[in-house]
């Protein structure tokens, strides 16, 4: 039997909007068969994933700290990639944001008032704005691969981080451990609603984030210039828009976007650096950019899906048992489902071979 | 054996795994694909050589295993890219967060326990020959295996007709495709080769140069392979010079780390990552080099139009 792709005379409207759903289904039947592979019960585990930590207010202000990270992250990538820009380096600039944002706290602890979380978070910004600036100069510049040099600064971010917190920002008074002095109360994003649960002030930072970015994109000059130089340079050169500055542009928004979640995190939710600060936000929000469809609004959808991986995959260890390591492994998956559902939107797809060519698209996607 | 001799031994095992992914990495961008899931399928290869030299007792099980399993796993990124021509750059990224997370999962059993080391081969006599004499003669298989590996490429790439219609269905796949040649198949057999070498490279991680199980262990190697293609512009005796060049670069790093010198062993572990963008700099500054190597449909979709 062969598979053959038929373009459809343009995109097919119902399947934009349902390939992220058949996706997800999907990767729950292939997340059935591992469970059961591992010898665990699929529906146990699978409710264990996705049902359990909806049940309580407090994991849910938990869902909503793993979200933040991910969607304020995606948002960003979403302009990158929808202008052809790879950046791949979120994780770097999430952590260079973060080291940045953390100056004032750890080298001026005596600075404290109202003025610090907002320095903080500005800084976190450009943090990773001007980390993000590198492979985009290059790119602009020297026409360099903009994916292997933005994914190379992840790893020199992580072990600059390493060597500061280990090093000239180890916490004084800290026993030799690495990390820095605790943030003091000045420099900690405060609770949304502490009456119920640790969700900071982060999470309304993504979503004031992702309805910007969604009327940027939607409803402005802007946004329709970052569309055409992704679809078609050389028509966007014709309309007088320039490639190096869109290259400019998408890497320092997504640079400063993922510095602004690198700071949130440390001052909302850990209250230090640490020589480990994300169990790879950065790449993760890869996976939800694209199960988002690349739309700011789908992205916050995508963002609360993946982040509940995060909290499932907890959930699952502590009462049956099942390794977290399985959690990446379930990203993962999703990724490919997404990619795969995808060309269903613009092809129809035709077995051919049997009998008759059955346009049974749903039946498909078994990558 | 001299300080001299220690050293280059260890450049060599530095670059070989480069080395063979990198050569994989070719052939498939030879052929039009942009498959940026090395390091996944690296990171699988590496994991499956560790798992089953380990319960199996013999290394070259383990390499056999590493060599399917990374060829099956490119498979899974060829079904997508080729059948469904879905974004090569997202899949390849996704292959390799697949990687990652699947070799985390398999590989949590088998963390610190001890591996089983692949020995070298010396060859008699002349493995005694002073200085070079260890290391041309005295390596183990896998080294012998990349040399090989090059000769073969080159060859295949440039003297022999089916290599020739590879390069041509890389360079222009609607005009190959004119001319009878099936584009897709000659594609999937690339980046199924591809994904054997990535496979070979991990096991070559787990069985010799660390001959453990480290979750993560490829440590951006996959990258710097695909850095490497692309530092060679796409020419197979370049990958090797560049391979070696970034075994010195790492090695460097390395015995400077035990020296100290007062230098951070960050900064010193970071060198790897930032001689890759320096040499990507370099070369990419260079249009003209590039524009004549780069095969002209690398990355573009192709569905044939009957």
């Amino acid at each position: 039997m062969r598979i053959e792709l038929v373009r459809r005379p343009q995109r097919s409207a119902l399947f934009s909007a349902v390939s992220p759903l058949i996706a997800l289904v999907l990767t729950l039947v292939a997340g059935a068969l591992l469970f059961a592979l591992l010898g665990k019960n699929p529906g146990e585990a699978l409710y264990y994933y996705f049902i359990d930590p909806l049940r309580e207010t407090w994991s849910l202000h938990e869902l909503a700290i793993k979200a933040t990270p991910l969607i304020l992250i995606a948002v960003g990538l979403s302009i990158c990639y929808q202008s052809n820009n790879w950046n791949i380096g979120a994780e770097g600039q999430f952590v260079i944001g973060a080291i940045v944002g953390s100056i004032l706290p750890v080298m001026f602890p005596e600075f404290q008032n109202w003025l610090v979380l907002p320095l903080m978070m500005l800084m976190g910004m450009a943090g990773g704005a001007a980390y993000a600036a590198i492979p985009a100069y290059l790119k602009a510049r020297f026409n360099t691969n903009e994916i292997l040099t933005s994914l190379m600064l992840v790893y020199v971010a992580q072990l600059f981080l390493d060597w500061l917190v280990r090093g000239p920002w180890r916490n004084p008074a800290g026993f030799n451990f690495p990390e820095t002095r605790r943030f003091h109360e000045y420099a900690v994003l405060p609770e949304i609603w502490a009456a119920s649960g640790r969700a900071h002030w982060g999470f309304i930072f993504a979503l004031v984030a992702a309805i910007l970015l969604w009327f940027m994109l939607s409803r402005t000059l802007a946004g329709f210039e970052v569309k055409v130089m992704g679809q078609s340079p050389r028509a966007g050169r014709f309309a007088g828009f320039s490639s190096a500055r869109m290259v400019f542009f998408a890497f320092l928004v997504s640079g400063a976007l993922a510095g602004l979640a690198g700071v949130s995190e440390v001052s909302g939710a850990i209250g230090q650096l640490r020589p480990t600060i994300s169990p790879g936000y950065g790449f993760t929000a890869i996976i939800v950019a694209f199960l988002g469809r690349l739309n700011p609004l789908g992205i916050v959808a995508a963002g609360l899906v993946l982040a509940l991986t995060y909290l499932g995959g907890e959930a699952a260890q502590i009462s049956i048992g099942v390794s977290d390591k399985v959690i990446r492994a379930f990203q993962g998956l999703i990724l490919f489902f997404v990619l795969a559902c995808d060309t269903l939107i613009l092809y129809r797809i035709r077995f051919i071979g049997r009998k008759a060519p059955a346009s049974s698209e749903a039946s498909h996607g078994h990558a | 054996m001299g300080m001299l001799e220690a050293i280059l031994l260890t450049i060599a095992t530095a670059a070989t795994p480069l080395l063979i992914a990198a050569m994989g990495e070719l052939v498939v961008e030879r052929s039009g694909v942009l498959n940026l899931g090395v390091e996944g399928m690296m990171v699988m290869g590496a994991v499956t050589a560790f798992a089953v030299a380990f319960t199996s007792g013999s290394p070259w099980l383990g390499l056999i295993a590493a060599v399917v399993v990374g060829a099956l796993f490119s498979l899974l990124f060829g079904f997508l890219t080729l059948t469904l021509v879905t974004n090569q750059v997202a899949t390849g990224l996704a292959l390799t967060l697949l990687g990652l997370g699947l070799s985390g999962m398999i590989g949590e059993g088998f963390v610190g326990l001890p591996g089983v080391k692949m020995t070298p081969i010396y060859i008699p006599v002349l493995s005694e020959l002073p200085l070079v004499g260890r290391l041309i003669f005295g390596q183990d298989p896998i080294f012998y295996i990349s040399l090989l590996l090059v000769v073969a490429v080159s060859w295949f790439l440039f003297r022999t007709r089916a290599g020739l219609t590879l390069r041509s269905v890389g360079d222009n796949h609607n005009s190959a495709h004119a001319l009878g040649i099936h584009v897709i198949a000659i594609r999937y057999a690339a980046v199924m080769f591809g994904g054997a070498c990535a496979g070979l490279a991990g096991a070559y991680l787990s069985l010799v140069y660390v001959p453990q199980w480290v979750e993560g262990m490829t440590a951006g190697r996959g990258w710097i392979a695909l850095a490497l293609v692309v530092f060679a512009s796409w020419r197979p005796l370049r990958v090797v010079a560049g391979a070696y060049l970034f075994g010195a670069v790492t090695i460097g790093q390395l015995h400077a780390q035990a020296l100290g010198f007062g230098i951070p062993s960050q900064l010193l572990s970071s060198l790897p990552y930032l001689a890759t963008i320096l040499v990507l700099v370099l070369i990419s500054r260079n249009r003209r080099l590039t524009m004549v190597n780069t095969p002209a449909s690398l990355g573009r979709p192709f569905v044939p139009d009957r």
